[in-house]
């Protein structure tokens, strides 16, 4: 549904976006996480032809952009990073002005079921300046809908929103997901890619990976279980260090944590190994990280690559 | 044609509840057909004819007076010169309007960040600028319009027969019904091309309003006697600024670039 091919942006002599290559099919929730300068919202634009990309390719709902843009903005969704409401007119009335300009059929009907999807039915007639910042936002996802685009970029959809809102927005989503629809998102909030997200890329200028949020987990921090003891771990160092299959070890108070390839078939033997030098096991689980934790240790790599 | 409209609706629903844009739109025409007439009707009150025929006396005014007055009183002839400078005022009034429209409208729509989700629509360049230009010159045009008429029918009541059609000539009719909506354009093309590079609507208002200055020229000419504005120079006026008004239309669309508008403001 989007794909990229050395898709670059510099802006003068700033290299924005570098030759960044990307396939994402239909349906996919496709997570694009990078701090901030990152070129995040560069690419968007050159996505939805806000934006002239200095060179490469982009396919975006079937069309060239470069050559369609008429089509790409009329297939596409968009969540602008502000969501640049016109603030004197009500909530409605800033809906039917793009339900018109997206040429919608219905444009009452199409502004009504958003309105009320979004839960801003009741304040329909107030004007847009004095909404709340989350409700500009609600108001703002509206409008990327109102022409029931197949591709949806939301540029930090979030990002202003309180923790209600956010879940509000989260199952909205999953429902366009479920709709079929491909969502492009842009997100400081990792948890929210994580949950998400069927694939997540890391992207600082270039890109950095590409991989479902399992995967990267994987990638980074292999998989790690942790035995906690009771008393000292440290003793228990030499029991486990020798087998073949566990590939780190980390002692830490009473907990022990190990990294293991396959721990569904290894973790038996290890309960044996340790019960049987003595160890008095009181919980076992798998440890997992954040995909924050794997943004984290994913950038801090980046810089010293 | 469906999305200039749904444009300009917007922008007037918009600038108009600014009390500022208003204000120009709506009592600066009003104020401008209402001064000469009370002036007209002040001077009759005062018996104007003796008053002024000392002075028309002087031989430098009555020279200045020159043509308009022939077979009228000095009084009179003051009142014909009088209404001449106000009609050139009718020809200027409406540029400060659009430039007001304008300037707001795009600079505001800069300032709330509501460019990108209007760009990210299936909108082309020539609609967005259309709906832009015709919402600013609309209101200026009508307003002008109406207050040409207030004013017309005001100094037809109030003023003597005889100053009456000394006065009018179809000059005048040349330059409200035609000069002006074409000035009023050249205006609004100015004000979309100066908005779209500065960021604030005042800044943008008044760099646009330098369109005012040529014309005060010729309302300064005309008061001193240097120019006596006629059906020709009418003629010409309206020429000039039509060839002036496609140039700068033209100009218009090739600078409004969609990524710089979008990406040179932060
Ligand atoms: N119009 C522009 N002119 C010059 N540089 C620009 C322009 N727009 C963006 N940039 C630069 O390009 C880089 C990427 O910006 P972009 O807005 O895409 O980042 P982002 O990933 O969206 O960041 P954030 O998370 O803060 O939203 C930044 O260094 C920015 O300064
Ligand atoms: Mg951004």
């Amino acid at each position: 549904m989007i794909q990229t091919e050395n898709l670059t942006k510099s802006f003068g002599d700033h290299l924005a976006v570098d030759r960044l290559t990307l396939d994402i099919g239909e349906g996919e929730v496709f997570g694009f996480l990078g701090p901030n300068g990152a070129g995040k919202t560069t690419t968007i634009r050159m996505l939805t032809s806000l934006i002239a990309p200095t060179a490469g390719r982009a396919r975006v709902a079937g069309y060239e952009v470069g050559r369609d843009d008429d089509q790409i903005r009329r297939h596409v969704g968009i969540l602008t990073e502000t969501p640049g409401m016109y603030d004197r007119l009500s909530a409605r009335r800033n809906l039917s002005i793009f339900a018109r300009l997206y040429e919608v059929e219905r444009v009452d009907a199409q502004v009504e079921k958003y309105l009320k999807l979004l839960g801003l039915w009741e304040r329909r007639d107030d004007a847009v300046g004095e909404f709340s910042k989350g409700m500009r936002q609600k108001l703002a996802i509206a409008r990327a809908l109102l022409h029931e685009p197949r591709v949806l970029f939301l540029d930090e959809p979030t990002a202003a929103l309180d923790p209600e809102a956010s879940r509000l927005v989260h199952d909205f989503v999953t429902e366009l997901k479920g709709q079929g629809r491909t969502i492009f998102l842009c997100t400081h909030n990792l948890d929210e890619a994580d949950r998400l997200c069927d694939r997540v890329a890391v992207f600082k200028t270039h890109l950095r990976v590409v991989d479902t949020p399992g995967k990267l987990r994987r990638q980074v921090y292999g998989r790690q279980v942790v035995f906690h003891l009771c008393g000292a771990a440290e003793a228990f160092l030499p029991v486990v260090s020798g087998l073949p299959f566990v590939s780190a070890i980390e002692a830490d108070a009473g907990k022990l944590i190990l990294t293991l390839d396959d721990p569904e078939s290894h973790n038996p033997d290890l309960v044996r190994a340790l019960v049987a030098a003595g160890a008095d096991i009181q919980f076992v689980g798998e440890l997992r990280y954040s995909l924050e934790d794997v943004y984290l240790q994913l950038m801090k790599d980046g810089v010293d690559a | 044609m469906d999305k200039i409209t749904t444009i300009v609706g917007k922008e007037w629903s918009e600038v108009f509840k600014n009390k500022l844009v208003l204000f120009s739109v709506l009592f600066l025409p009003l104020i401008l057909a209402v001064i000469p007439l009370v002036m007209l009707f002040v001077f009759r009150q005062a018996g104007a004819d003796a008053a002024l025929s000392a002075e028309l006396n002087d031989p430098e005014i009555a020279a200045l007076a020159g043509e308009m007055c022939v077979g009228l009183s000095a009084g009179d002839c003051t009142l014909v010169y009088t209404l001449n400078l106000f009609v050139l005022m009718f020809m200027i009034l409406p540029v400060a309007i659009p430039v007001t429209i304008a300037a707001y409208s795009i600079v505001g729509e800069k300032t709330t960040r509501s460019l990108e989700p209007l760009l990210a629509t299936p909108i082309t360049t020539v609609e967005l600028l259309t709906a832009k230009i015709v919402a600013a010159i609309v209101p200026a045009i009508l307003a002008t319009w109406l207050a040409f008429a207030i004013f017309l029918v005001g100094a037809r009541l109030l003023a003597p027969p005889a100053v009456f059609s000394a006065f009018f000539a179809i000059h005048w009719l040349l330059a409200v019904l035609v000069v002006a909506p074409l000035l009023t354009l050249l205006a609004a093309c100015v004000a979309v091309i100066v908005s779209s590079r500065v960021s604030d609507p005042r800044v943008a208002e008044q760099l646009s309003s330098v369109v005012i200055l040529p014309l005060i020229l010729l309302v300064v000419g005309q008061a001193v006697g240097l120019i006596l504005i006629d059906r020709q120079i009418m003629v010409l006026l309206a020429v000039v600024v039509l060839v002036l008004d496609v140039g700068l239309v033209y100009l218009a669309v090739r600078l409004f670039q969609r990524e710089t508008i979008l990406t040179r403001w932060k």
